[in-house]
């Protein structure tokens, strides 16, 4: 069964293949005055334009390399602090190791949305690298987590008493045996993180405290169209839709990732 | 007249079938060995005939303890009929006990079961008596401590002695244990060994053991059962299997056993 | 010289149970040792010390001649190639994502033994009876008993003087147990063997020196073939008495 990991990929891969066609190609200027103001969708406007006359196709599109480069850049940030702060904590002498495992729970009760907002609050001013700070920040604390229990479970493994009969240093041992053993599970948990971040990040620009305008993301879309559903439903519909096809996406993406990963476990000789 | 009879009886996970057409009988007061190593089907035997095989295994055949169809019936029925009829004690006494539950509290559970199924009322005064009576009978000392005891808090020897008894107090005619000593220490393992072949002589009781360590069959079974790879290889009387085997895996089997076992009569 | 030499060894947690109590023992070359134990014995724990995985918190222990110090990388090193461990479970020995070949040249190379690496891989796969093209694949392909004459495998790579086995067969199948018990024999010939079991008739197998340890202590030690007919402590008996056993036939009467 790969369906989810097709759906996945086709939804994900529609939203890459826009996100990257953006860099060369728009329909028109981001702040191109293009058309009547609240137009309907037609053939010069497929999806209509906004109440100063631009595009909303055009802007959506932009939305679409905004959440890719939020959701990308905080799974990496995320992905590789999260890692390297747990496999240490694993590592860490038993009192440091409740130490931090207790900050984690506590970074971990705060929302994502809050803890992102203090770091957009503490920086200068919103921007695209204050929310892949902010979302890769509070994601680290939920796969250093994740990492912590992997790993600990790891060393418990006899594999890791024979390398270091072996004479393999704990630096090697990481390398050679932890890292591959916990790497399946962390990057589906990683996947799921990055629909995650790309939510948090609509979120914090329908907020305002996201990317400023005029690359809005669709949070901000989503946010400004709010005053003029009526007269132009496809200002919501259009932001909502991407965003939707995206995050689903992704969880599909993961799940296949999961699947394909417990076959592999079976099959695989 | 047999308390239990297997019939062809077939498990399939899917299209691959596991067990291939296995039968016998069982009698009342009888005690047979199911003999094998790991991937003879022998556990999955057992848990076919009680109905308690793990989503997407399927039983075919026929199994008919007590005169009762148990193939193809659906799961309400089996509630009724394990426990009633045959009730199982498993190898690890860990997962048979739910740790957050106080060791009193869950022999509770069998005897009053069983007080409903027989239309007896039971005071708090009787239900203590009947625990404490069903401790005794598992030899275990200080009733009224282990009682009030939480499953971590006892021995690994005790916990299992305790599942015996949750499976006794349930009142079945039939007690399967599958590998109930292999987790034990050598020491627990004979106590636990001859208290369980002495409840089940003392109660009547028929008795299916599962193992795959020939010396404890031999200790506690009166007739065996040899499978290997989802057949039943050979079926006798235990003294005449294990002295004479006739199939050649039996043959194998028997043989392995010996040479370890002459070890301790000549040791390196 | 002995192979091991302990003498009063203890061992405890860090603010926790102590787990052996004054326990002296020396290995012969030649003379396997078993050590016979139920859980909670702390068999386990002095396998540890004699590993060199953890260092005694009372008592000197030697290995080969010279003390050992867990914290002498270069002491260690020797050590790893003087002893190696074989573990109980050959499920959880070996790396499930590591071929085959990686695992057995990863003690090759991180102990900087001399030799072609894939000569020796060869070798050891041959002393163990398994095909040359086992390093291909990853556990997964094998089975219980050959996953533990791969682990064996890992071990023999150091060619060490002493292999260090713990529960070897116990999680094995009896045919299985019984070809895994004659390999083990059979590699004595050239290493020593410290053994240890809850099962006296394993250890009765392979091992012409014994001792029993119960809550961490000695209590009886000395020929195996002498405890066996004429056990000393009411431990050890306990343990002979409650082994059940086959009943008799004309062949071992024979």
């Amino acid at each position: 069964m790969r369906r989810n990991l097709w759906i996945g990929a086709v939804l994900v891969g529609l939203n890459a293949a826009v996100a990257a066609l953006t860099l060369v190609w728009l329909p028109y200027g981001p702040t191109e005055m293009s058309g009547g103001r609240l137009s309907p969708p037609s053939w010069a406007h497929p999806a209509g334009t906004d109440r100063l006359g631009r595009d909303y196709l055009t802007q959506v599109m932009i939305g679409a390399r905004i959440a890719m480069t939020v959701g990308i850049g905080a799974a990496l940030l995320g992905g590789l602090i999260g890692t390297t702060l747990g496999v240490l904590a694993a590592f860490a002498r038993r009192g440091l190791d409740d130490a931090l495992a207790a900050t984690l729970d506590i970074l971990i009760a705060f929302p994502t949305l809050l803890l992102a907002m203090l770091v957009v609050a503490a920086s200068d001013g919103a921007s695209l690298w204050t929310a892949i700070l902010a979302i890769g920040l509070a994601m680290s604390a939920i796969i250093a987590r994740l990492v912590r229990i992997l790993t600990k479970r790891v060393l418990a493994q006899d594999y890791i008493t024979a390398a270091r009969c072996s004479g393999l240093g704990w630096g090697k041992i990481t390398i050679a045996h932890i890292l591959p053993n916990i790497l399946p599970t962390v990057m589906v948990a990683v996947a799921l993180q990055f629909g995650l971040a790309v939510i948090a990040e609509a979120s914090l620009s329908y907020l305002g405290l996201g990317t400023p305008p005029p690359n809005a993301s669709w949070g901000q879309l989503l946010q400004q169209a709010q005053s003029t559903v009526f007269r132009a439903p496809m200002g919501v519909i259009a932001p909502g839709l991407a965003l939707i096809s995206l995050v689903l996406g992704i969880n599909f993406l993961a799940d296949g990732l999961r699947d394909l990963m417990d076959a592999d476990e079976e099959i695989q000789p | 007249m047999s308390l239990l009879q297997v019939q062809d009886l077939t498990v399939s996970a899917g299209a691959r079938e596991l067990v291939h057409g296995v039968s016998f009988d069982l009698r009342p007061g009888e005690r047979l060995g199911l003999v094998g190593e790991s991937g003879s089907g022998k556990s999955l035997t057992a848990m076919a005939i009680v109905g308690l095989l793990a989503p997407g295994l399927t039983a075919g055949g026929s199994v008919l303890l007590d005169g009762q169809q148990m193939i193809g019936r659906p799961d309400r029925d089996l509630v009724r009929l394990r426990g009633a009829v045959a009730s199982v004690v498993f190898q690890d006494p860990r997962s048979a006990l739910d740790p957050l539950m106080r060791l009193g509290d869950q022999l509770a559970a069998p005897i009053r079961r069983r007080a409903v199924r027989e239309g007896r009322a039971l005071s708090s005064a009787q239900l203590r008596a009947e625990q404490i009576r069903w401790l005794d009978r598992v030899a275990i000392p200080e009733p009224d401590r282990i009682l009030r005891a939480w499953p971590h808090e006892v021995s690994g020897g005790q916990r299992q002695r305790i599942a015996i008894a949750m499976a006794l107090a349930c009142g079945p005619r039939l007690l399967i244990a599958d590998e109930p000593t292999t987790a034990l220490d050598v020491s627990s393992q004979a106590e636990v060994l001859d208290l369980l072949g002495g409840l089940v002589r003392d109660e009547g009781l028929s008795l299916l053991f599962i193992s795959h360590d020939l010396p404890v069959v031999a200790r506690i079974c009166d007739r065996v059962v040899v499978m290997r790879q989802g057949r039943a290889v050979e079926e006798g009387p235990t003294a005449r299997v294990f002295t004479d085997p006739q199939d050649p895996y039996s043959q194998g089997l028997v043989a392995a056993a010996r040479r370890l076992q002459s070890a301790l009569e000549n040791p390196a | 010289m002995s192979l091991f030499s302990l003498q009063d060894v203890s061992y405890a947690y860090p603010r926790g149970d102590t787990v052996l109590h004054d326990v002296s023992l020396s290995l012969e070359t030649g003379q396997n040792l078993g050590i016979l134990g139920e859980s909670g014995s702390g068999k386990s724990t002095l396998l540890r010390l004699m590993l060199g995985l953890a260092a005694p918190s009372d008592g000197t222990l030697s290995a080969d001649g010279t003390p050992l110090d867990i914290h002498s990388r270069a002491r260690m090193q020797a050590h790893r190639r003087f002893a190696q461990p074989v573990f109980q479970d050959p499920y959880t020995s070996l790396d499930p994502r590591m071929r085959i070949g990686r695992a057995l040249a990863e003690p090759h190379a991180a102990l900087g033994l001399p030799g072609d690496a894939q000569a020796e891989i060869a070798r050891v796969l041959a002393a163990v009876n398994l095909p040359q093209d086992s390093t291909l694949r990853r556990p997964r392909a094998f089975s219980g008993g050959q996953r533990q004459r791969i682990a064996i495998a890992r071990a023999l790579i150091a060619r060490p003087r002493v292999l260090l086995a713990d529960e070897p067969v116990s999680a094995l199948d009896l045919s299985t147990r019984v070809r895994v018990i004659d390999l083990l024999a059979e590699l004595s010939r050239d290493l020593t063997l410290v053994l240890v079991s809850h099962d006296i008739a394993i250890v009765a197998a392979l091992c012409p020196r014994l001792i029993v340890l119960q809550h961490g202590r000695v209590v009886e030690a000395g020929e195996t073939r002498q405890i066996l007919r004429d056990p000393q402590h009411d431990y050890t008996r306990m343990l002979l008495s409650s082994l059940p056993r086959l009943p008799d036939s004309k062949e071992t009467a024979r």
